[in-house]
């Protein structure tokens, strides 16, 4: 149900946002330059390129879902929001000799993340206390009691009665309303029910955003970051955190380049090396880097040495196979040109082979910083004491939401980070790949 | 004897199924020191891989290449090649291209740098010394691949269809450019072509292949190379014998080819 309403909101405001912006925006959206005087675009991909404006309301867009479906106190329209403050329902309790009387209870509905919140002293938030209410005249006497939001709430109304349920007290109204047990009664603020031993409970209204354990605001989540810069997590820093994580994964991939290269370059020029590697990459390179997680816990133990291990053979095998396939890219009227002008082997290798297979190499590497990237978080998920897996690992065992979404926007941000890094090192490098 | 001696070269390469191609059957070809010669046929009549045996890049299976007098085992800078597409090296400067040769070979700096301005000077891309070859045009490569080829001093220049894939213009001043190198460098030239007018104008001597098998089918000596050294080679199409040349390799080649269709038709 709120899947199908997050899908309806972002297509509608995909399209919305297009129709509003590209009217607004008109001269931006208008192509420049040679590819204006084309007729033809739909279909010509060179005539298409990245609308800025799209990217810019895009994130907007899902900033302001993740606003809408949360409690948060950023001024942007919200989707109806759970029930909070105080709310009475009437029940009437009737005894066996059909005699019946009416009480009030009284529900104090509060914020469920009340002790995460602080007030201006600094001091948590506390759950508060039901208030005292008068008792009322009749055998049924009034009740107070409180629940959080998204709560539920069992109310033993004959607590304070003259006469208890064991005695023949039974609820058969609710504000009127009959009613039997494992019924339901709606009102606005939520729901009145009986559950089948005919015992009164309350689950206040939830609206459709969702509670800070299932998605925390984004003022939340800042905080935390704010926190987290702090004071750290789990007795390290938020830097050692993404400090471990990238170490691991830069150590890894450099030593499965390092190895992964010069055999794929074997493969690329000698039978024998081709042979007797090419059973072993065949096999290892559909199974997935986490399938090994357990057996290098079993070998290496959860220390660095095993997750090194882990991503170097994440690396390995995708370098392997760059290098190999740059190797057969080599255009043959190049080697024998080089040949033709007096190289030696070693000349052809190191001045015609490896320059031309660097492009191969960098599409390789990009690829294989992605993966040991994915699998380095996955590895902390298992076992590490370091890492910005294992901090997401940790706070969710603790329910601290707030802390997993900063760990996903850190991993997403540095992976980010890397491919662009990667991209900028491939273009200063290899200028001339695409050109020829 | 110094020359180029292609001395009974058959060239046979087995099929998976069982039969073979005979590329190449019994050509031999004697090659002055100095000559221009230019290849012509239809496809299939195993031009380029005469060149490719020439060169050295393949062992024929019968007879023996000897370039003054010495056996040709594999390729090396005595024998230099001019591929259709340039094959430069996309990772170097023009300059370092060209410089490719005498690094190579461990000539000095110096001397390699010298050669290599002079080289620019005369294919004229001075001005595009530092540049990457990505950024050149087609015609622009095909000097590069010429300068680079011509800074290793060979004995031998093979081309494999040089200018296939210049366009008209672009075709036609390369074609001068090479006139003008073979006469200053009196370098033995082996041009492949697909193209009769340029065979005719830059063949001091024609040879046209004929296919299945592959050998010499007949062999010109023609005026016109000599007369196109330094000169408009529109004058030279208008000498007396160049139409009617032409006329007569087109007809052999034509002829040839619906030949191969007539033998292909009545195969199937």
């Amino acid at each position: 149900m709120t899947g199908l309403l997050v899908l309806f909101l972002y297509t509608t405001a995909f399209f919305g946002t297009f129709l509003i912006t590209s009217h607004l925006l008109r001269s931006y959206f208008q192509s420049d330059g040679f590819t204006k005087l084309k007729t033809v675009t739909f279909g010509d991909e060179s005539a298409v390129s990245a609308n800025r404006v799209a990217s810019i309301v895009s994130i907007l867009t899902v900033f302001w879902l993740w606003v809408a479906f949360t409690n948060s106190a950023i001024p942007l329209p919200k989707l109806p929001g759970p029930f909070q403050g105080e709310v009475t329902f009437i029940y009437t309790a009737t005894l066996e000799d059909g005699s019946s009387d009416d009480a009030t209870v009284s529900i104090n509905v509060y914020r469920e993340d009340i002790q995460q919140t602080v007030d201006f002293d600094g001091n948590p938030g506390r759950a508060p206390e039901a208030v005292e209410v008068e008792m009322g005249d009749g055998f049924a006497k009034n009740d107070s009691t409180t629940v959080a939001r998204y709560g539920f709430k069992v109310i033993n109304v004959w607590a304070n009665d003259t006469v208890a349920k064991a005695d023949g007290s039974a609820v058969t109204a609710i504000n009127g309303q009959p009613i039997k047990p494992g019924q339901r009664i709606k009102i606005p603020e939520g729901e009145i029910g009986l559950t089948d031993k005919g015992t009164p409970t309350f689950s206040p209204a939830t609206g459709l955003r969702m509670a800070r354990l299932y998605l925390p605001a984004p003022e939340v989540v800042w905080q935390r970051f704010v926190d987290l810069m702090q004071d750290g997590y789990q007795g390290f820093t938020l830097w050692e955190h993404t400090y471990y994580s990238l170490y691991r994964v830069i150590a890894g991939f450099l030593m499965g380049a390092l190895v992964g290269i010069p055999i794929g370059y074997a493969m690329g020029l000698t039978n024998w090396s081709r042979g007797w590697f090419d059973p072993i990459v065949e096999f290892m390179r559909p199974v997935p880097p986490l399938a090994l997680i357990p057996l290098i816990i079993i070998w290496f133990g959860i220390d660095e040495t095993g997750k090194i291990a882990l991503l170097f053979l994440a690396a390995l095998w995708i370098m392997i196979i760059a290098a190999r396939s740059g190797v057969s890219g080599v255009a043959i009227s190049k080697v024998h040109a080089a040949y033709s002008l007096g190289a030696s082997k070693w000349q052809i290798l190191s001045r015609v082979i490896v320059p031309n297979s660097l492009p191969e190499i960098f599409t390789g590497a990009r690829v294989a910083m992605g993966v040991c990237w994915g699998t380095v978080v996955a590895a902390e998920l298992v076992a590490a004491e370091v890492g910005l897996g294992k901090m997401i690992v940790v706070a969710s065992k603790f329910q601290l939401t707030d802390i997993v979404v900063v760990g996903i926007i850190l991993i997403g941000i540095i992976g980010f980070l890397i491919d662009v890094g990667m991209r900028a090192l491939e273009k200063w490098l290899v200028p001339w790949k695409g050109r020829i | 004897m110094v020359g180029l001696l292609i001395d009974d070269v058959s060239m046979r390469f087995d099929l998976p199924n069982g039969g073979y191609v005979q590329a190449l059957k019994n050509v031999t070809l004697d090659i002055k020191s100095g000559e221009l010669m230019s290849v012509l046929g239809p496809s299939g009549c195993g031009k380029t891989t005469l060149l490719n045996i020439v060169a050295g890049f393949l062992a024929p299976t019968k007879g023996q290449i000897n370039l003054n007098d010495s056996p040709v085992t594999g390729p090396s800078p005595e024998r230099g090649m001019v591929f259709q597409q340039g094959a430069l090296f996309e990772w170097m400067s023009v300059r370092d291209n060209v410089s490719f040769g005498p690094d190579m070979k461990g000539i000095s700096r110096k001397e390699s740098a010298e050669r290599v301005e002079h080289l620019l000077d005369i294919v004229g891309l001075q001005d595009f010394k530092e540049k990457a070859v990505y950024e050149l045009s087609g015609g622009m490569q095909q000097r590069v691949a010429l300068a680079r080829c011509l800074a290793n001093e060979p004995d031998v220049i093979l081309m494999d269809e040089p200018l296939g894939a210049l366009d008209a213009l672009t075709r036609e001043k390369m074609q001068s450019l090479v006139l003008d190198l073979w006469k200053d460098t009196g370098k033995t030239i082996i041009l492949i072509t697909h193209s009769v007018e340029e065979a005719l104008l830059l063949g001091e001597r024609l040879l046209v292949m004929a296919p299945r098998p592959g050998r010499v089918h007949k062999e010109y000596r023609l005026p016109f190379a000599d007369l196109g050294v330094g000169n408009d080679l529109r004058e030279v199409k208008k000498h007396d014998d160049y139409a009617s040349t032409r006329e007569e390799i087109l007809e052999m080649i034509w002829n040839m080819e619906e030949e191969i269709m007539g033998r292909a038709e009545e195969s199937t």
